[in-house]
């Protein structure tokens, strides 16, 4: 029980696809200017993931070693496929503005990094949760930088108005710039650093040997 | 269609305004050759296969294309996303072989680059937003070239900023990626200022 545990909540903070490997980071950046569109692509993709997770996984020991990269994105491609054929039917509107990025979790590296490393060594059961895990901590991280840009961008959170705007006799002026995609890049760099000052162990190591020195006497 | 291309170049660019192929952005942005390498494979690649995936769009996937078969019903479209990535595959591998075949100095520089671009965001987003925007065949050429370049030349860049990061004081835990995040993020500033200028 606790091994599972460990599965689903270690990709959430110590071992984030986002912040710590650097995975997915396309459509973690495009989709977030507003939290509605980053809540869909968040439930899309952990869907697509635990999926392809419970897919790869089952077929692991059929699966010839040389082949296997592109078995892995042939079932990924379809799945994808068929999410986006669902959100095209039951949420048209939401599948325009998200607009080619629900088909880019086909190439989304958080998927494919985690069917080969984790699907196709572990059976079913452990294998989605680990895709359940993953989707989670990268929701977590959509999540949060949407809630900033939507909260400071346009002054409202899924759409609902929290500070009043200018524009309405509020008191609040919008940052434009929050909606365009230089915020995005920042956002995210601050959220790394937060999560690195809170998790020290997951900060780079200085290329130089002088650097090193520098830091060894600071500390 | 300077225009066109212009604006694929600068305004559009994939990787600061449409955060594509984001991944291979910052992991192979440390040294400066190595970026230099990669956005070359990059040009090359996109060049290709964006015109060709235009063709198989309209002569085979889109609806009514299949009309030169006497099939003017069929609608393929959803086989859209899995077969541009199996033209990629392909395309990548065949690049590749012929590079290894015929240039073999040029298959040393470029050619350990070239498998991790057989899954990059930024080739199957090219030919994404080539269908979404309904490029004719000599348009989606264009495009390609210009995105190609536009995505090379922010990679280059990027590189060539980092290298001179290496000698800089920067704060404990903000060190590699998250500097990295926030100089993408005023590179893209500076790019956005390019909206709007027209070279005709």
């Amino acid at each position: 029980m606790a091994v599972s545990y460990r599965i689903l909540t270690d990709p959430l903070v110590d071992k984030n696809p986002v912040t710590v490997n650097i995975l997915g980071i396309c459509s973690a950046l495009a989709v977030t200017t507003s939290m509605s569109t980053a809540l869909t692509m968040c439930v899309a993709l952990t869907a697509v993931l635990a999926a392809s997770a419970a897919c790869i996984s089952l077929i692991r020991h059929h699966i010839p070693t040389s082949i296997r990269i592109i078995v892995q994105i042939t079932i990924i491609a379809s799945l994808v496929i068929v999410a986006d054929q669902v959100l095209q039917a039951f949420a048209f509107e939401m599948s325009q503005r998200l607009s080619v990025f629900v088909s880019l979790i086909a190439t989304n590296c958080i998927v494919l990094g985690r069917t080969e490393a984790f699907a196709l060594h572990n059976p079913v059961g452990p294998s989605v949760l680990d895709g359940l895990g993953n989707g989670l901590g990268y929701s977590a991280v959509l999540l949060i930088v949407a809630a900033i840009r939507e909260l400071f961008g346009s002054g409202s959170l899924f759409g609902f108005g929290i500070l009043p705007l200018v524009a309405d006799g509020g008191w609040y002026q919008p940052m434009r710039l929050m909606l365009l995609a230089p915020s995005a890049f920042i956002i995210l760099g601050l959220l790394v650093w937060a999560v690195r000052a809170a998790r020290p162990e997951q900060a780079e190591a200085p290329e130089f040997e002088s650097r090193k020195q520098e830091r060894a006497v600071e500390t | 269609m300077i225009e066109l291309f212009q604006r694929s170049i600068f305004e559009e660019n994939l990787a600061l305004s449409f955060f594509l192929g984001m991944c291979t952005f910052l992991a192979v942005s440390k040294r400066f050759e190595t970026a230099l390498g990669v956005g070359a494979a990059l040009i090359v690649v996109q060049t290709i296969s964006v015109p060709l995936n235009q063709a198989l769009n309209q002569y085979l996937l889109s609806r009514g294309g299949l009309a030169w078969l006497g099939l003017p019903d069929v609608d393929l479209s959803f086989m859209r996303l899995i077969t541009f990535i199996g033209i990629v595959a392909g395309l990548v591998q065949i690049i590749e072989m012929s590079l290894d075949r015929y240039m073999p100095a040029l298959y040393r520089s470029l050619g350990i680059y070239l498998p991790l671009l057989a899954i990059n965001c930024a080739i199957i987003g090219g030919s994404l937003f080539m269908v979404e925007r309904q490029y004719t065949f000599a348009e989606s050429a264009v495009y390609g070239v210009g995105t190609g370049i536009g995505w090379a030349l922010a990679i280059v860049a990027l590189a060539a900023i980092r290298e001179r990061m290496r000698y800089a004081n920067v704060p404990k835990g903000l060190e590699g990626l998250g500097i990295a995040f926030i100089v993408t993020g005023l590179m893209s500033m500076g790019f956005s200022a390019f909206a709007g200028v027209r070279v005709l």
